[in-house]
């Protein structure tokens, strides 16, 4: 057994971190999951600035996944003015949402999981052996992206979304090329999902609570209660109750636990556990037919997971074009009060907590955001534990290799988190 | 024949929200292509291949935050033939440049709680107060098409085609009715670059100046004309404070006395 494994940067993730793992007499002596990404002190900017700005803002906390900052930010709003938006402007932000799942997910699904699957550096190399395979997946990402340009103005930080529903509303002829285009994108998702399924996965299954949104009647985006498998089962606005975080040496992203049981798994993975019966009739079959059980605890597999909710999204969008009636008004009239708003969203990795308190002006007077990937990070910490002390004996390549595929298996956002990833494994 | 040799690209990243590097990720039309013309060399984001520099082209995003990143800019400068800044982060410190305005000690405190583990400079800075970049290409987030001319200019060894007149123009451009003449919405279109192709007013909504202050912006007439159209002061000054509010002229038009 060598002394020690470094990768100095661990690529196919968003942002910049560092892993170390150290070894002592043949056990895992310590694991720390470090994010040296530059804070930037989002949440000490936004005081002082109007209730109206903080979507546009803290979108650019994530390139990857602004509409959720979005929509985050605009529910928190419309919860601290008492305003609910209904019909078909909220059916329209769940199309948006739809919009970024499909490109965040294909994105990671083909450009940054599946080279570790099939041995490849990143999508660029694999594409020279599986032309077909990548082409599908940029086509796929490309129709996330073209839902958002439609609604949105742009695929990265778009600008259409308001507090309230939004500035323009597209008319009903505007769907029709992008119909047709989703209904490719639906069978190519069908496609992703037996693809991902035919993969190898190693066996690691750990008995994680999973914390989702649940929504009575729909799978969830903006709106439902979080709940988790182990009996959390809370309004969004208790969240401060439940939850804290901590601020650790080696981490400028604050570390998110349960207070009453601590580490916890956002993503994916949670949202199909707790919300199987959600997804649409093709969605739900299509994980039958992949093998996968309405339960799934292998990290691994949230390839397959992912590429099952890129069917949903497909399926989904059409049929909320297919329903789609022009509103009367782009977005609800907002009266400004002193209140303080809260708002989860489902983000593309997990859940997105913002939490804002406005005074009488309208003015922000103090912001909270939780992103998913701090809520994750002990829980990957944990996952490097089990994983390396089960599989101490592989091969030091091998194992290093198998514990960074168990990083990105998160789609950790490290932007998000606060940046840089370093493998780091070190045996003595 | 001589094999003529691939040019080596890389992309690095600083403080931001990797929004413009994806943007060359979001180029799935172009991006085998641009992979088949150049050698990507350096990009974490997208290949767990890092070929060592020197190298042609780095496109850098991101501001300088921390000591380490000073540090690091310099090297990425002595490994680049041409160094290309993308996005408003890399050319005039991001929205995270609002801490320049600010106590950046108050502000770590309210994000976390053992201000001691932090390590950051007091101001957020764009590469261009560091080392000399060859080309700056604005927007929060970058326009992709012109991210491909950009790098595509490169290639040939001609000026980028990136258009530095207002978005007014490119309102008329594309037939978008003026939003502030004919429906009083504040726009800060006169006084920003083209390049994202004027989206909001297309969406009935003012621009809000992401791709920064063109040449010679009258910033003093437009802030005028905001407070004709019932803007308060404060208002309009916080208006220049966004994802550009570092760069100069934008920096001092949002000042109290300004």
């Amino acid at each position: 057994m060598p002394k020690s494994i470094k990768v100095d940067v661990l690529a196919r993730v968003e942002g910049e971190g560092a892993l170390y793992l150290n070894f002592k007499d043949g056990k895992v002596a310590d694991v720390q999951l470090s994010i040296y990404e530059p804070p930037r002190f989002f949440e000490a900017l936004l005081r002082g600035r109007r209730f109206d700005e903080a979507h546009d803002i803290t979108s650019r906390i994530c390139g990857i996944c602004p509409i959720a900052y979005q929509m985050s930010a605009v529910h928190a709003m419309e919860d601290a003015f008492g305003v609910k938006v209904e019909g078909q402007l909220r059916a329209l932000r769940r199309l948006l949402y739809c919009g970024e799942w499909i490109e965040s997910h294909a994105l990671h699904v083909y450009m940054l999981h599946a080279p570790d699957f099939l041995g490849y550096h990143g999508a660029i190399e694999m594409a020279k052996d599986h032309p077909a395979i990548v082409e599908r997946g940029l086509q796929l990402k490309k129709i996330g992206n073209e839902i958002v340009e439609l609604l949105g103005g742009r695929a990265v930080h778009p600008v259409n979304v308001c507090v309230g529903g939004f500035y323009k509303v597209p008319h009903k002829r505007d769907f029709q090329h992008l119909a047709e285009r989703l209904k490719w994108a639906r069978d190519a998702a069908l496609e992703t999902v037996r693809w991902t399924a035919s993969l190898a996965f190693p066996e690691f299954e750990q008995d994680y609570e999973f914390v989702a949104l649940r929504h009575e009647n729909e799978y969830p985006f903006n709106e439902g209660r979080l709940i988790s498998n182990k009996g959390l089962d809370i309004a969004v606005r208790e969240f401060d109750d439940h939850f804290a975080e901590q601020h650790v040496a080696h981490s400028n992203a604050l570390h998110c636990v349960m207070k009453e049981r601590g580490a916890y798994f956002t993503g994916p993975l949670a949202r199909y556990n707790l919300n199987f019966d959600q997804l649409s009739p093709l969605a739900q079959a299509a994980a039958r037919e992949a093998g996968l059980p309405p339960t799934c605890h292998n990290i691994f597999q949230s390839i397959i997971i992912r590429s099952i909710e890129t069917l949903y999204d497909c399926d989904e969008a059409l049929r909320i074009i297919d329903e789609y009636e022009m509103p009367d008004v782009p977005a609800i009239e907002i009266q400004p009060r002193a209140a303080t708003g809260y708002a989860a969203t489902e983000a593309p990795r997990g859940t997105l907590y913002h939490r804002y308190s406005i005074d009488e002006a309208g003015l922000i007077t103090d912001a909270k955001i939780v992103p998913p990937t701090s809520q994750n990070q002990k829980t990957i910490e944990n996952d490097l534990w089990h994983f390396a002390a089960r599989y101490i004996n592989l091969p030091d390549a091998e194992l290093q290799h198998q514990c960074e595929q168990a990083v990105r298996s998160y789609d950790p956002c490290i932007s998000c988190a606060t940046h840089f990833l370093r493998l780091n494994v070190e045996r003595t | 024949m001589k094999k003529i040799r691939k040019l080596k690209l890389a992309v690095w990243k600083f403080a931001s929200c990797d929004g413009c590097q994806l943007s060359l990720l979001d180029c799935e039309d172009e991006l085998l292509a641009v992979a088949g013309a150049v050698e990507i060399a350096y990009f974490p984001e997208a290949s767990s291949n890092y070929v060592k520099g020197p190298y042609d082209l780095s496109l850098v995003e991101g501001s300088v935050t921390t000591a380490h990143d000073a540090e690091r800019i310099q090297q990425v400068r002595k490994q680049s033939k041409a160094l290309i800044t993308i996005g408003a982060c890399a050319t005039a410190g991001g929205i995270q440049a609002l801490r320049n305005f600010a106590d950046v000690e108050e502000f770590t405190r309210i994000v976390y709680a053992h201000p001691e583990y932090i390590r950051t400079l007091s101001q957020s800075t764009p590469i261009a107060e560091h080392v000399k970049v060859d080309f700056e290409l604005r927007g929060c987030p970058i326009n992709k098409q012109q991210l491909l001319e950009v790098v595509s200019a490169f290639l040939h060894e001609r000026k980028p085609n990136t258009p530095p007149h207002s978005t007014c123009v490119e309102c008329k451009l594309r037939g978008t009715v003026c939003v502030m003449v004919a429906h009083g919405t504040p726009c800060l279109g006169p006084v920003t670059q083209a390049g994202c192709g004027a989206i909001c007013p297309s969406y009935n909504r003012g621009c809000y100046g992401c791709f920064g202050p063109k040449e010679t912006p009258n910033t003093a007439s437009l802030s005028q004309q905001w407070v004709q159209l019932g803007v308060n002061k404060e208002a309009v000054n916080q208006a220049y404070r966004s994802f550009n509010a570092w760069a100069e002229p934008f920096r001092k038009e949002s000042l109290p006395d300004a």
